[in-house]
Formats: C-alpha cells, sequence, structure tokens
C-alpha cells in the first residue's frame, strides 16, 4: 500500500506528469484503433475511478479532493476522459465506414426527422436529468465559505479559481505578463482564429481523425494536455508555496524547493564566456534576443521551407504565417518547461529593468 | 325493427377532461393548433410557439443524436437559464457592501432551511463552465467551425470568454478568505499588463517628461478593482458586472449564437 503511494507520489511530479500527458496523447493518437475498443474505453475510466475510490481512504488525498470547489474538477477529469475518448472512437469508426466507401454515419443520417417530438423530447429529458443531478449535487454538497475576508491574512496557498489555475501554473516558467496577460490573449485570439487558418475541407460535418491528422493531435494537445491537465496539476498537486506536492503527501508548509534557477545571459557570459555580465541591459541580453527573435520571425521561415512546406503551400503566406505564430507560442511553453527541467533556465531574456522577462 | 345505436368508444375521465379543456376558448387562444400526431400540427407547434420557434421544423437526423452533439450546446444553455434564476433569488438576499456581503451569504446558510439556491448557484456556474468547454470540443472533433461556420465558433469564444468572467466575478461575491485571495490572484495579473499595468514591460515608456502616466492609481488592475486592492470598490464593480453586464451581453450573443446556428444551415453535417 504505501509503496504504491509512493509510486504515484512520484508520478505525480510535475515534470513526469506533464511528459506522461503528452505520452498518453501520443499513445491515444497512435494506437487509436485499438484505443476505439469499448474495453479500453470503460475500463480505462474504470481504473481511473478505482484509483479514485482507492485514493479516498488516504486522509490528505481525501482533504484535497473533497474540497467542494475541487469536486467539479474530479468529474471534469472523468468527462474529459469520457468524451475524448469517445470522440477519438468515432472517428475511428467513421475512418473504417469512409476507408470501406460507405461514407460517414452521419451521411447515411441525412434524412430529416421532425423537431417535435425527436428532438424537443431528447431536450426534455436531458434538461430533466441535468436539474436532477444539479439538485442532488447541491443537496449533498454544501458551497464553501471560509472565513471572513481579511486583506491582512493570506492563505497559503492562494489559488485562483480553478479554471484559471492551468494559467497559474503557467507562472513557474513565465512572468505575469506573459502567463496571465499575453498568452491568455493569444488563446482567445487564437481559437478565434482556428476557421480561418484551417484551411482542410474535409471532416466539416463528422467525426473522422485521419482526415484530420494534425488539426485534431493540436487541439487535443492544447486542449488536453497543456489546458486541462496543468488545470488538475495547479487544483491537487500544488500546495503551500506552489510547491508540488503528491496526491497521498501532507501539505506542509515548510517543504522546501531548491531554487537554483539562472537566466541564459548568466550561462553565456559568466559560465561560458568566463566574464562578468555586461552593465548594458542589451549587451547583457543580445543572446537572449537574438533567441526569441529568431523564434519568433525566423522559424516560422525556415519551416515553411522545410519541415511545413506542405502546409505552406496549401494554406498559402498570411494563412500559414498566423498559424505557425500561434503554434510556436503554444509551443513555447513545453519549450520553456523543458528547458527548466534540463538547464534550470530560469529567463531566456531578463530585463529587469523595464519588467521585461521572457 | 331493429335501431341501429352509434356507441361513442368508452373514454376514461382524464381524456374527456383532456379534449374537453383543448376546446375551451382560454386553451384554443393560447395553442392554435391541435395535438402534435399529424405532420401538419408538427409544423405549427414549431412555428407558432416563440421558444420552440428557436428550432427548425425539421431537422437531421444525425443531428439529433446524442452521440452527435452530446446536447452540450443544450446543457450549457440550460445552465445558464437555471444560473439566471437563483441568481436572481440570490439577489434578493444579497448585498454587496463590506458589512452585509459576507452575513448574507452567513445567513442564506444558518437561517434557510434546506436553502440550496447558493449550491444550486455555485455548482451551477462550474458545471457551466465544464459543459461549455466540451460543447467546444465537441465542435471542434465534428469539424463544425468550418464554412459556413466560422463567424459563429468566433461569437462561441467570445462567449466561453464570458462564462469564464461571469464565474470570475460571482466568485468574490461571498466576500470570504476563499474569494477575495482568489481574486487578488487573478487580478495581479493586471498589473503586468504590457503598457497598461504599473508593473509591466513598457510601462516606464509612457511617461510625459518626468511624470509617468501609468502608476499602481491609474493602471489596468486599478480600472478592474477600483483601488488598488480588492475592497469595497471591487466589490461593487464585481457585482455589477456580475449582475448586470456580463449576463446581458453573454445573452445577447446567445440570440445571435442560436441565429446563426440556423442560418448557417442548422447542425453541421456532411454535405
Ligand atoms: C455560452 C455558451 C454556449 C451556448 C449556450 C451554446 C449553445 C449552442 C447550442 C444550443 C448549439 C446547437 C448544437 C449543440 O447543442 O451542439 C450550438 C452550436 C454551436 N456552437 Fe455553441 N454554445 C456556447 C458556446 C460555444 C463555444 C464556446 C463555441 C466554440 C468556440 C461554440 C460554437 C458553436 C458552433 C460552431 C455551433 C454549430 C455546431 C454545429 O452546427 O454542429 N459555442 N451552440
Amino acid at each position: 500500500m504505501a509503496f504504491i503511494k509512493i509510486l504515484f507520489n512520484a508520478v505525480a511530479d510535475p515534470r513526469l506528469f506533464f511528459l506522461l500527458a503528452v505520452a498518453g496523447l501520443a499513445l491515444v493518437v497512435w494506437k487509436r484503433e485499438h484505443v476505439a475498443s469499448n474495453t479500453i474505453g470503460y475500463g480505462g475510466l474504470g481504473i481511473l475511478g478505482a484509483f479514485f475510490v482507492f485514493g479516498t481512504f488516504d486522509p490528505y488525498f481525501r482533504l484535497i479532493v473533497t474540497k467542494p470547489d475541487n469536486v467539479p474538477i474530479v468529474g471534469l477529469i472523468f468527462m474529459l476522459v469520457f468524451f475524448v475518448w469517445f470522440s477519438i472512437r468515432e472517428g475511428v469508426l467513421n475512418d473504417r465506414r469512409i476507408a470501406a466507401g460507405q461514407g460517414p454515419i452521419e451521411k447515411a443520417e441525412a434524412d430529416r426527422v421532425w423537431v417535435w417530438p425527436d428532438l424537443v423530447y431528447t431536450e426534455l429529458i436531458s434538461l430533466i436529468l441535468c436539474s436532477v443531478i444539479l439538485i442532488v449535487w447541491s443537496i449533498f454538497l454544501k458551497a464553501p465559505l471560509e472565513q471572513p475576508a481579511n486583506p491582512a491574512n493570506t492563505p497559503n496557498p492562494s489559488k485562483a479559481p480553478w479554471y484559471f489555475l492551468g494559467l497559474q501554473e503557467m507562472l513557474v516558467y513565465f512572468d505575469p505578463w506573459l502567463a496571465g496577460v499575453v498568452l491568455p490573449s493569444l488563446i482567445i485570439v487564437g481559437l478565434i482564429c482556428i476557421p480561418y487558418i484551417d484551411k482542410n475541407p474535409k471532416g466539416n460535418g463528422y467525426y473522422t481523425f485521419t482526415e484530420r491528422r494534425a488539426e485534431i493531435t493540436i487541439f487535443l494537445f492544447g486542449f488536453a494536455v497543456l489546458w486541462s491537465s496543468l488545470i488538475v496539476l495547479g487544483t491537487f498537486l500544488r500546495g503551500p508555496n506552489w510547491n508540488f506536492f503528491g496526491p497521498f503527501e501532507f501539505w506542509d508548509i515548510h517543504k522546501l524547493a531548491a531554487l537554483n534557477n539562472v537566466n541564459l545571459s548568466e550561462y553565456v557570459w559568466v559560465r561560458t564566456l568566463r566574464t562578468g555580465l555586461p552593465s548594458n541591459w542589451f549587451i547583457r541580453e543580445i543572446f537572449g534576443i537574438i533567441l526569441v527573435l529568431f523564434y519568433i520571425l525566423a522559424l516560422p521561415v525556415i519551416l515553411a521551407k522545410a519541415w511545413f512546406k506542405g502546409y505552406y503551400e496549401k494554406m498559402g503566406g498570411p494563412r500559414y504565417y498566423v498559424g505557425a505564430f500561434l503554434f510556436l507560442m503554444m509551443m513555447a511553453l513545453p519549450i520553456k518547461m523543458l528547458a527548466r527541467w534540463l538547464f534550470n533556465l530560469k529567463y531566456i531574456v531578463s530585463i529587469g529593468e523595464y519588467f521585461f522577462n521572457i | 325493427m331493429a335501431e341501429t345505436k352509434t356507441v361513442a368508444p368508452k373514454q376514461s375521465g382524464l381524456e374527456r377532461f383532456w379534449n374537453w379543456l383543448t376546446e375551451t376558448q382560454a386553451w384554443t387562444s393560447i395553442f392554435r393548433h391541435g395535438r402534435p400526431t399529424t405532420d401538419r400540427n408538427r409544423v405549427l407547434v414549431m412555428l407558432s410557439n416563440v421558444f420552440l420557434h428557436l428550432h427548425p421544423v425539421r431537422i437531421r437526423k444525425s443531428g439529433v443524436k446524442l452521440r452527435y452533439t452530446w446536447c452540450m450546446g443544450g446543457m450549457s444553455f440550460f445552465l445558464f437559464l437555471s444560473l439566471t434564476l437563483t441568481g436572481l433569488l440570490l439577489m434578493f438576499y444579497y448585498r454587496p457592501t463590506l458589512e452585509y456581503a459576507y452575513t448574507d451569504i452567513v445567513g442564506l446558510r444558518e437561517h434557510v432551511p434546506l436553502g440550496i439556491m447558493r449550491e444550486m448557484h455555485r455548482w451551477g456556474a462550474h458545471a457551466m463552465v465544464i459543459t461549455v468547454w466540451l460543447h467546444m470540443f465537441r465542435v471542434f472533433m465534428t469539424g463544425s467551425y468550418k464554412p459556413p461556420r466560422e463567424f459563429n465558433w468566433s461569437v462561441g469564444v467570445v462567449m466561453l470568454v464570458l462564462t469564464l468572467l461571469l464565474s470570475f466575478t460571482g466568485y468574490l461575491l461571498p466576500w470570504d478568505q476563499l474569494a477575495i485571495w482568489a481574486i487578488t490572484v487573478g487580478s495581479n495579473m493586471a498589473r503586468a499588463t504590457p503598457f497598461l499595468g504599473h508593473e509591466g514591460p513598457g510601462a516606464s515608456l509612457l511617461r510625459l517628461g518626468d511624470v509617468p502616466l501609468i502608476h499602481a492609481q491609474d493602471d489596468a488592475r486599478f480600472a478592474l478593482l477600483g483601488g488598488t486592492f480588492v475592497g469595497e470598490a471591487a466589490l461593487l464593480r464585481f457585482y455589477v458586472l456580475h449582475c448586470v453586464g456580463l449576463p446581458l451581453g453573454i445573452a445577447v450573443l446567445m440570440a445571435v449564437h442560436f441565429w446563426r446556428v440556423r442560418k448557417d444551415g442548422g447542425i453541421s453535417g456532411p454535405l
């Protein structure tokens, strides 16, 4: 028992947790033919359920999972796993039909039915179910109410509402101006841009995977791995001082995490060139600035000529560049994460004089 | 000579009552068609009822399948309606001032036997965030944002943001430790807004001679909170946004959203 808990605590470490999430997505996409089976889908949900049941016997696990505001996130985990699996499954089933020349199932269901009764009754039933669930949930789970607001007494940890905890988790890797303002704005802009960037005419109005491999993989990466799994991480595995705590670990306020992160400028000037840091910020940060400009301005051009050549030709210049920019901005987070984990990198560009740290 | 007698089929009391009811002047003034058991009446029921008129009369078979839409959009809408109702009831008892906010919530908890309005409102809000996400996810996975539905996807994204903001502004109102610190953490981000936050990159470049234009008393965070910390002004601001501004905005967008679902050819399907 204790061994299993230690194992889970270790696996939940942000690094492993994130890598496992990525590996999980890769596996689902790669082995989707197998993933589509009911045994895997419902079996997986069952295992997840068993884990939570097992977990609730542990006092620390129970404490964090049954916090009233965290209960919805437990629900979210299950619903997310289910619906990701379900939509992949529907895609695989349709892909098989398409391969057999039958066209997607939605095509076979093109004939019209009466809205009354076919749709209104479905709506009525889901409305009733929804109300019943909501009422039962409200009866059994009291809304939380803590001590009256006290500006002088900061709780530790102080957490944003759960749906923003992915963003709060980003604060580990980026400064507030990026994690809290620029990147969220880019998420919104990026979402709005999706239909205008994606020129693939296939897969409109039915589930499919093979006809939209890249789109679906990228979206799943953003939605399931970056956004959702970081929320789970931020909610359940971050304790006092935003330190990491395993699911079966006591939230010890005095837990110390070694912070020995180093800026890129220091790596270059001090550790490699063996001189001091130049006092002029521009010279000091020149390597980081070049790197960032390369990433934003040059990399899309290079990719257009190499790896993404096909996309460039299909999408045309403007669409390609907007899409590539948004994609690179999304990838900035995992890149920064890796740089932190591998090299203890703090900032690529660090101009504290202007609050400009990347 | 034997007389032929026509015998009416035996009707139960309920049936007779029903037949009588649906022929009264009051009933026929409300519902101008018979029961929707014939094709003609199925058309009329959809066309003559303002609420049902959100729907078309007939719809693709795939579009009514749960496996296709998961009913997530419908559930988001239902949760929004239920939140409006429970929120309205809560407004009768809640005053957004430092003096009363917390105690009014305590009052709801302590003095209302079996009261679950606050719970319904809070859990409904959490649930709506989740259903809206999943709705977006299903729209993506069915490729329903592709032409001609690009614009409706964009409208949806704005509604998603509004949903999160509604949830965020509501989070402050109980005025307990959970509330103000969550909002403090969240709104602290605004002071790092590029150019417009006093700790944001570029803000120090905005100056008139020696006078900085952006400081803690006039930056983006100040605009959000009506002060430099989460205090009474922030409470009032969040209250007004939560109860009036944001719901109005999202309601208008929902009207646009539903209208566009119809105008874009109904629920998507393969061409
Ligand atoms: C406040 C939240 C929202 C409500 C109440 C809502 C409601 C609905 C409803 C009732 C439908 C009909 C089909 C269905 O139920 O799936 C629908 C369709 C649609 N929604 Fe939403 N929606 C919301 C948010 C969003 C978001 C966040 C997006 C995307 C980012 C979105 C994009 C769409 C699109 C493109 C359609 C057409 C889908 C099709 O034809 O298959 N909506 N919405």
